[in-house]
This record gives C-alpha cells, structure tokens and sequence, in this order.
C-alpha cells in the first residue's frame, strides 16, 4: 500500500504530550534505563529510533519474502522485486518525488558522493555529448554554504580539486542565518553546482530555499539540497522546492541505517554518467563496452538494499500517518523549549537563532568553561543521551570560534519533560565541573 | 560506575591547573635536545602539541600547548608533572604502564607507584569513548620524546 503522501495530510494541530506517550509505545528502545535513569533520547539529530512496524517489516521481509530482485523467475523473486518497487514508491510519494527519480543508496553520504563522482565522470575526456552538462573546469564555480555538513561540502571540495573549479562559501551571519546579499554576489555565470543544506544540523537554521534556488537558476546552476535534517522533520516537497537533487538518510526518519536515497529530476538523471558500475544497471554488455538503464536502475549496481528500503517505506508510512506538519509544529515547540530553557541558564551560550526565531527541534550550545565532551559524560550520567564534538561541521564550528558544541535533538517520540529533565541537567553542569 | 569515579578531584583540579601549558618562551637550555608532536583527536577536533626536551638523558622539560575537555586537560598536566626529571627510558616506562591500563577496559588497575597522580585516569579506562581523550598528550609526550632522543645522538649544530 502506497501512503498518503506526507505533504497533502495538512493539519494544524500539533502533536502533545498525552499522544506523545502513546506513540513512545510504539519504540521499544525508549522503554529501556541508562544508568538507573529512564534514558532521555536527544539524539535524533544524528540516528532516530525505529518503532516496531519498522523492525517488523524488515523480519517480515526476511522471513517470508527475501530474495534478489529484478532478476530470477521464482515467486519469492518476484515478491521481492514488488516489495522493493512499492517502497520506492512509498518514499518517493513521502518526498513528493516520482518513482524513477529516486535513487537507493547507502545514506546522504552517498547520494552526495554519487553526484560528486557522476559530475566528475561527466568531466573526463570522452564523455558522452548528453552528459557535459555535469562536467566542470578550471573557471567554473560550485557554491556551498559555511553550515554544511561534512557531507555535503568534502565531496564537492575534491570534485573541486579534481577538475580545478573553485569552491566558494555563501557565508553565515551572527544570528545563524545564510548572508543572501552575499550568496547573490557569489552565484554567479561561473557558478555550476549550488549545494546547501536545507536545514542546519548544528544551528536549527531552515534555509530559504525558493530565494537560493531563484539564484541558481539565474545562473543556470544545479542545485544540490541536503535534505537530511528536513526530510525526516517537515513536510519535504521536492518538487515543490524546485531543486534538481535532493538528499536524505533513512536512519534519520525512523528507518534502518543502510539507506537513504537521492532524488533527481528524471531528464538530469537519465543524462547523467553512472557512479557505480557493475551488474543490474546495464542494457547490452559487450567484451569492449556497456550501455545503461535509465534512472534508477542506472544508479543501482550491484545487489541492493532491499529490506532496509521496505523497512524505510514502514518508516515513511509511520510518519506520514501521525502527519508531517503535526510532527513539524510540535518539534517546533520542543525546539523553542530547548532554546528558551538554555538562553536562561547562566553560562550558555546557544547556536543559531534566537528563542522566537525558526528552527527546526534541536538545539546546539556552548557551556563556558565545560568543553563539550564533559557536558555529554554529565548529562549521560543522568541517562540522557545528546550529540557532542563537531557535529561534521568542523568549518562552521570555526566560524563560531569553538572546535566543538553539545546539541540536544528532538522527533516526534519526545515530550516536554525529556526537555525539562535536559534543561534541569545542564543547570548543573557547570557547578559540577567548577566551572 | 559513578561520574565522581571519572571526574576524581584531582583530575577537575588539574584541568584547571594545566601544568606545563605554554609552549611560547620556554627556551632551550644549552646541550639540551627536544622533541616536538602534534596530535588530533578527529572525533572532537581538539589538538594538542608537546613538546619535551631531553638533557643528558634526562626529561629536563616537557610543555605543552592544546584545548581540549577536562580528561585531556587533565592529562596532560599531570604528565608535565610526572615527566620533569625522569630518565627518558623511565618516562617512557610511565608511557606504557598507562596506555596498558587505559587500554584494558578497567581490567588493568593503575600502579600508584608507577603512574603517581595519573593513576587517578584508572576510571577513563571503564569509558571507552574517552580513552583517546586521556591518551592524546601521552601519545604525543611519546612521539617527541623519540624525537628528543634521536636528535640528541646527532645534536644540531649551534
């Protein structure tokens, strides 16, 4: 069954405490103590956790249907090959992507490699006529942004490298907030690639992304959107936003890790050299040459990840029941807690925008005189569990003049009180390490 | 295992007191040769330089330049401490005895007549994630002071 895509189940209503504890139910992990205390997940940020119709579809997967897809003739394969297919279906509606332009792959990480390396590939000498549109060179410009992760920004500085095209930075201001004026001056007729995340893992930040996208096409760009702090956050309309390339990792929306999944518009994909090469992905296979599926069997060499994407589409059914915007609008709350609560607490100095300001549900700070990988060994102590060090962002991090922060995130399984026990906790940081 | 067996006092003290912290000014004595390593934790992205200085086959110096959390703070002040006046191959016996315990998953139990106040880093032992906090200016101590030793075979000139 194909869900409800997330974008048209709008709702006002956030999601509150009372329905919050029904939905824990679903989670076994949040049952479980951490040091004699209840654990409080703030993590999400980095991995979210699986309720059970997830962990139920991948052994029900295993127990009754595994097998290789698009290739054998016996039911088990065939069963198998639908499952797959209908969860592309399933997560290219929850982005409001069509099928074909959804792309498995491991992880964020690897979707963004995967362009990196196709539009490299497209820049070698003797590459098809239908491809150089992707090819870079000495002169031409990729534009990022300084509150990328890892991720998105390592991958487009050895492309970079690689073809002796520039890598410009849109810049960050105090507040948090992309420098637009700045970013116009930088897109530009020399700018090929524009890649920016659509929310900020470290400051919450959600970017403006029809005002960059209106750039880039100007300029006759491709746009590139991290969308891994947003897909598994708010309602993500791929094709609304209007970007060419999108993003996401499914350990972040409640699935297994093992997948995530790159979107592209169809006409960009199926013009696109392939990344991997090897069985599944090809039409005619001689000793001297080999021709292409179109997108996405193009992008798919090699046996897939099957029952991680069948896992993935319980994960977007999951999401897109309880309903995108209900799960956005009381994150949003969360994340104002969180942000209210540390902009109280005396010594904190909290990253990104400002308590009233947008944000998504996390929040990262900095403790004066505590550096970062105490506050997490204090806060573990209490059972509660965050993300500290660089975050990936080890430039944006610079930027703000620390190596490392500490960042509490939340999902749709957290109340108020896993909030108040963190803010309760991090009062007490400082005294405990005398600071 | 309880955070104030992790935290002991003289380990918070000590993050506060950083010992040897300072690698401007400290001037090389005549005859003496040294040793300098920069180590990355790349979990967290803190950094720490060391440099020793040996002097007839004695640590005559060992100071240090780096930020970083309280466990590594911690360390690295207490190893300027202990290092001041120990023969290389002395300190590089300390060197070993802590990474053994430190790396035993609290199998190990320090040896206070070894380790002296680093004997107090037993519990990071038990915190998997932290180890490379407590090792990093240990790790660099190491790799200067082979330095320190190689150069003092072939002295640089004046």
């Amino acid at each position: 069954m194909v869900a409800t895509p997330a974008h048209l189940l709008r709702s006002a209503t956030a999601l509150g405490n009372e329905e919050v504890m029904r939905i824990r139910n679903d989670f076994p992990i949040l049952q479980r103590t951490v040091n004699g205390r209840p654990l409080v997940y703030l993590d999400s940020g980095a991995t979210s956790q699986n309720p059970l119709s997830v962990l139920e579809a991948e052994q029900e997967f295993y127990e009754q249907r595994n097998s290789a897809v698009h290739r054998g003739a016996h039911h088990l394969a065939v069963e198998a090959t639908d499952a797959f297919e209908d969860a592309r279906e399933t997560v290219a509606a929850f982005i409001g992507a069509d099928p074909d332009e959804l792309i498995w792959t491991s992880n964020a990480t690897e979707g963004l490699n995967l362009l990196s390396y196709s539009f490299l590939n497209a820049s070698l000498p003797g590459c098809p006529a239908e491809s150089r549109r992707f090819a870079l060179a000495e002169g031409d410009e990729v534009v990022v942004t300084e509150m990328e992760h890892h991720a998105n920004l390592i991958p487009w500085q050895q492309l970079a490298a690689r073809t002796g095209a520039a890598l410009k930075y849109i810049p960050v201001d105090d507040a948090g907030n992309l420098d637009l004026d700045a970013a116009a001056g930088l897109i530009g007729s020399r700018t090929r690639v524009l890649a920016f995340t659509h929310a900020s893992n470290v400051l919450g930040t959600i970017n403006p992304v029809s005002e960059l996208v209106a750039l880039a096409r100007a300029a006759g760009a491709l746009v590139v959107l991290d969308a891994c702090q947003s897909a598994p956050h708010l309602a993500l309309d791929v094709k609304a936003l209007d970007v060419d390339f999108a993003v996401f990792s499914g350990h972040k929306m409640l699935g297994p890790t093992g997948i995530g999944g790159l979107y592209g518009r169809a006409e960009l994909l199926n013009a696109m050299p392939p990344f991997l090469t090897g069985g599944s992905m090809i039409t005619t296979v001689t000793m001297d040459r080999a021709a292409f599926l179109p997108s996405p069997q193009r992008f798919e060499a090699g046996t897939q990840k099957i029952s991680q994407a069948v896992a993935l589409a319980a994960a977007a059914n999951y999401l897109g029941e309880t309903g995108l915007d209900r799960i956005h609008a009381w994150e949003t709350t969360l994340g104002q807690r969180l942000v209210e609560g540390l902009e109280a607490i005396p010594g904190i100095r909290v990253l990104g925008p400002a308590a009233g300001r947008e944000r998504i549900g996390l929040a990262a700070f900095d403790v004066a005189g505590v550096h970062a990988h105490d506050v997490g060994q204090f806060l573990d102590s209490r059972g509660i569990a965050v993300r500290v060090g660089h975050h990936c962002a080890q430039p944006l991090h610079r930027r703000l003049g620390l190596t490392a922060s500490t960042r509490a995130s939340t999902y749709l399984y957290n109340t108020t009180d896993d909030v108040d026990a963190f803010l309760e906790a991090v009062a007490g940081v400082r005294g405990y390490f005398q600071a | 295992m309880s955070l104030d067996q992790l935290y002991q006092q003289i380990i918070l003290e000590h993050s506060k007191l950083r010992h040897g912290s300072g690698l401007a000014g400290a001037d090389l004595p005549a005859g003496a040769a040294s040793g300098q390593s920069h180590q990355l934790n790349p979990v967290c992205g803190d950094e720490i330089t060391v440099r020793v200085t040996v002097a007839e086959g004695k640590v005559s110096g060992l100071r240090w330049d780096g930020e970083g959390c309280s466990i590594s703070m911690a360390s690295a002040s207490v190893l300027t401490d202990l290092a001041d006046g120990l023969e290389a191959a002395e300190l590089q016996r300390v060197i070993d005895s802590f990474r053994e315990v430190l790396r035993s998953r609290g199998k190990v139990p320090a040896d206070p007549e070894i380790l002296g106040d680093a004997a107090a880093f037993e519990g990071v032992a038990r915190y998997a994630a932290r180890v490379k906090c407590a090792m990093l200016s240990w790790v660099a101590a190491e790799d200067a002071l082979a330095q320190a030793l190689a150069g003092q075979d072939h002295p640089a000139g004046p």
